[in-house]
């Protein structure tokens, strides 16, 4: 499920629930949606229950749609399931937000 | 992990999905558009495609990997529900069911018979499909072998240090196929400690042709490990044909690195920065490196200008100062980490357990309540207060043991029951009546030993039902019901038995045609007047299960005697309602356990009886003058109502001195009722059932035994058998008056 509340421009899109495989094709196009309408985007995943492969790949996208198009990107209040794939990825440093722990 | 194992909850997993996959499927049949449904079936044969991929079960995972192509199309719309769908899906669940079995059950290649089923089910499936599907891009295994072979010293020199290097590009398609890269590197982290790794997005397309279902991610990892190269590419083994891995042993030589700049996709100068980020190469090795490959590349002139020689001395800072932010960072997630395995292990509530152990655990719960029953009697003797005190505390607990250790093996019927919406389904096609099944009491708990066990005999009567049971449509509009028939399945508890009904609401049993034929098949005599059960307790006798009786006589009949066999060999009995015209109710019951259960003790003579507890209704102490009465005709006078009882010293030919005083026990059972003559109350008892032995096989009136604590013998009354017993003589000698008077 992802949700997005616009201030002023500025997207802040929370995602609740799993971000997998099964849901990664509507997560796509609501993210992709966000991207094309925002000035500058947040992701929350202080709700993200479980993240596989694709639920990360899709953040990369966005990250990288965002570089693109010259919009900030920041992902915010990391789930413990997000920061297990960005660690073993390694990919914190790609992204480059501060991890700040949630609980 | 131990292979076995994992295999077998494999097993237990695929059984439980196809069995989840077969309900969603069957409620889409009724709600096409049931999306939950359709993502449950998906998400079945998906999960059992990928954990058949960990297992290198190739021919699952092969005829999946179509199934779940096909559902994708259903999931995204592109292809409609319907009931040819359905119907296929349905087959290809029991087929992915029978090689499931075959393949990973038994570890042998499926069958001729499941292989045709198979191919066939595959054109069926493949047609929904339109275009042939895409084959993966296939690793070329040769990679390996040279590898290996470049592992001899020769001129190139030594580079890097004492780790692994291993480069890997996943395949578009692992995640399709239940694959997550994302398991193989928590794997691999428990073969060594991963030094360094890189994940290269490099692959994804623009946005708009990025596939989400897709992988698209490659990674540069140093490994450092004791583990040999055939174990590191054990890791991988399952998406090897999806994968391009490379994999540079400790202190290659730099002709190996720069050949594997070369053959990756991603930016040579990225990658270089990584191997020397990661420490596998220096700078100056690096450099030598590119200019080795200039040099090839000029002499190719093949490579595109511009991108080749390009020195890198500030982008090791740049990785260094990032080196340094990502420590942070890595503390932090692996605290984090820890904190959610904690929540983790809460969550779990379930643990799967052999039945074995259970069982165990049931027999010396047994042998407990034994060995307590002789300390409680030893107790008593001894006439200690304290000890007396001590064991009965015991006793209380030990009984509570017993309880727990029986529910532990408590089912619900539910899951039965639920298998019997997709034989409904398929047999209602069959032979062509339109019929639906209503359950009701799925959360009625019952001994699993016994659920194991009803499934064959209540299968026999569901198809009973819908075969003979439910008219013809055509006939079912003349009588005025609906067209379609229903088949009912309802379970509930009832005096320390369970009751299942399965009930039909079709024409019901023909009486006359029943008892003509029972009377041409010698099964009763000309002159007995029968009740209308025990006419229709008829079609379970042998003799009715011929064919001839099946086309003759309404139908009834096939095997009936094998149900009735079951269920008696289950300590239970089935029974009949039927009334013409509004269908037929089957009523089966059964003891709610096998194992253990209240008991209440009795006294004749020399030797001792148990009936179940749940049977007693009450106890009544014969004065003279009934005890004179009861010794001439067989029934007594329980407030105003006919009680049939038996004797069970005359019963049991007990030779023992009579007692002093009679008492009579009123038992009950599937509504009808009957005394035992006593001569003593002994009182309840917990009593673990032996069963008798092959000898005793077909002994009537006695279901097992069970020793008492003083370590004597007590036989446990088969009631039912009594009570069938006791009504009959008194019909028999209710009978006789008849006939007497008549002559008379």
């Amino acid at each position: 499920m992802i949700t997005h509340e616009v201030d002023n421009g500025v997207y802040r899109i929370k995602v609740e629930g799993e971000m997998t495989i099964y849901h990664a094709l509507e997560h796509k196009q609501a993210l992709l949606e966000c991207l094309a309408h925002c000035t500058e985007m947040e992701i929350n995943l202080s709700g993200v229950s479980e993240m596989d492969t694709s639920g990360f790949q899709l953040l990369v996208l966005a990250k990288r749609e965002a570089a693109r198009n010259g919009r900030p990107l920041r992902l915010v209040e990391h789930s413990p399931a997000t920061l297990e794939v960005m660690d073993l990825f390694n990919m914190a440093a790609y992204f480059g937000d501060p991890v700040v722990m949630t609980h | 992990m131990n292979m076995d194992q994992a295999l077998q909850t494999f097993l237990i997993e695929s059984r439980e999905l196809l069995q989840a996959m077969e309900e969603a499927l069957l409620n889409l049949e009724s709600e096409p558009d049931d999306k939950e449904a359709i993502g449950a079936v998906f998400r079945a044969a998906h999960t059992i495609k990928g954990s058949a991929g960990l297992f290198g079960l190739d021919t699952i995972v092969a005829f999946t990997h179509v199934a779940e192509n096909v559902l994708d199309k259903v999931r995204s719309g592109e292809v409609p529900v319907n009931g040819d769908l359905i119907a296929l899906l349905l087959s290809a669940g029991d087929h992915i069911g029978a090689l499931v079995e075959q393949v990973a059950a038994q570890g042998v290649e499926p069958d001729e018979a499941t292989r045709a089923t198979g191919d066939a089910l595959l054109q069926k499936l493949k047609a929904y499909l339109g275009v042939a599907p895409h084959s993966a891009p296939v690793a070329q295994p040769g990679e390996m072998v040279e590898h290996a072979a470049a592992l001899q010293p020769s001129g190139g020199g030594l580079v890097g240090r004492d780790t692994w290097h291993i480069s890997l590009r996943f395949g578009q398609d692992v995640l399709k196929n239940g694959m997550d890269p994302l398991s193989f590197i928590r794997y691999l982290a428990t073969l060594g400690e991963i030094v360094s790794i890189t994940t290269m997005p490099d692959a994804m397309p623009p946005a708009e042709k990025m596939d989400p279902e897709c992988c698209y991610l490659g990674f540069e990892m140093d490994f450092r490990s004791d583990a040999d190269k055939s174990m590191i590419e054990g890791v991988f083994e399952f998406v090897r044909d999806d994968c391009n891995l490379r994999i540079l042993p400790p202190y290659s030589r730099v002709d190996e690195y720069i050949q594997l700049i070369n053959d990756l996709p991603e930016d040579k100068v990225r990658l270089g920065e990584i191997l020397i980020n990661s420490g596998a190469v220096t700078q100056k090795e690096l450099d030598e490196m590119l200019i080795c490959q200039t040099m090839r590349a000029a002499s190719a002139e093949s490579a595109p200008p511009g991108e080749d020689v390009t020195p890198v001395p500030p982008l090791g800072e740049i990785l260094v100062q990032e080196g340094m932010v990502q420590k942070e960072l890595v503390d932090a997630a692996l605290g984090k980490q820890k904190q959610a395995r904690e929540s983790k292990a809460q969550e779990s509530k379930f643990i799967r357990v052999h039945a074995d152990k259970l069982d165990d655990l049931i027999n010396l719960v047994g042998e407990l309540v034994i060995a307590s029953a002789s300390a409680a009697l030893l107790s008593q003797r001894s006439r200690d207060m304290m000890l007396h005190e001590a064991t009965s505390t015991m006793s209380r607990l030990v009984e509570e043991i017993r309880d727990g250790a029986l529910q532990l093996r408590m089912v619900q019927i539910g899951e039965t029951f639920n298998r019997f919406h997709r034989v409904v389904r398929d047999m209602s096609k069959e032979i062509g009546k339109e019929i639906g099944l209503v359950i009701t009491g799925a959360e009625t708990e019952l001994d699993k030993t016994v659920i194991e066990k009803i499934g064959d005999p209540l299968m026999h009567l569901v198809r009973n039902s819908m075969d003979h049971g439910i008219e013809p449509a055509e006939v079912r509009r003349q009588r005025g019901k609906p067209a379609k028939g229903t088949v009912r399945l309802n379970a509930y508890h009832e005096s320390g038995s369970i009751v299942i009904e399965v009930g039909d609401d079709g024409g019901g049993l023909n009486r006359e045609r029943i008892l003509a034929k029972a009377l041409e098949r010698g099964l009763v005599g000309p002159n007995q007047s029968l009740s209308d059960k025990e006419i229709y307790s008829l079609i379970f006798e042998a003799g009715f299960s011929t064919a001839d009786a099946v086309t003759n006589l309404s139908g009834r009949g096939v095997g009936m005697d094998v149900v009735r066999r079951n269920i008696e060999a289950l300590r239970g009995m089935i029974e009949i309602d039927s009334e013409p015209g509004a269908g037929t109710t089957m009523k089966i019951r059964l003891p709610l356990t096998l194992a253990i259960i209240d008991g209440f003790l009795m006294g004749v003579g020399s030797a001792s009886y148990v009936v179940p507890l749940d049977m007693v209704m009450e106890c009544i102490e014969l004065n003279e003058v009934e005890r004179q009465e009861t010794r001439e005709r067989n029934y007594i006078n329980l407030r105003g109502t006919v009680l049939p009882f038996i004797r069970l010293r005359d019963h049991f030919r007990e030779q023992g001195k009579a007692g002093r005083r009679e008492n009579i026990v009123v038992v009950q059972y599937a509504g009808q009722k009957a005394g035992l003559v006593v001569d003593e109350l002994m009182g309840e008892f917990q009593t673990v059932i032996k069963p008798l032995g092959k000898l005793f096989g077909n002994l009537k009136g006695v279901s097992g035994s069970t020793i008492l604590g003083s370590g004597e013998v007590a036989l446990i009354l088969d009631v039912p058998a009594l009570i069938q017993r006791a009504v009959n003589l008194e019909a028999q000698s209710v009978r006789q008056d008849n006939r007497a008077v008549a002559v008379k």
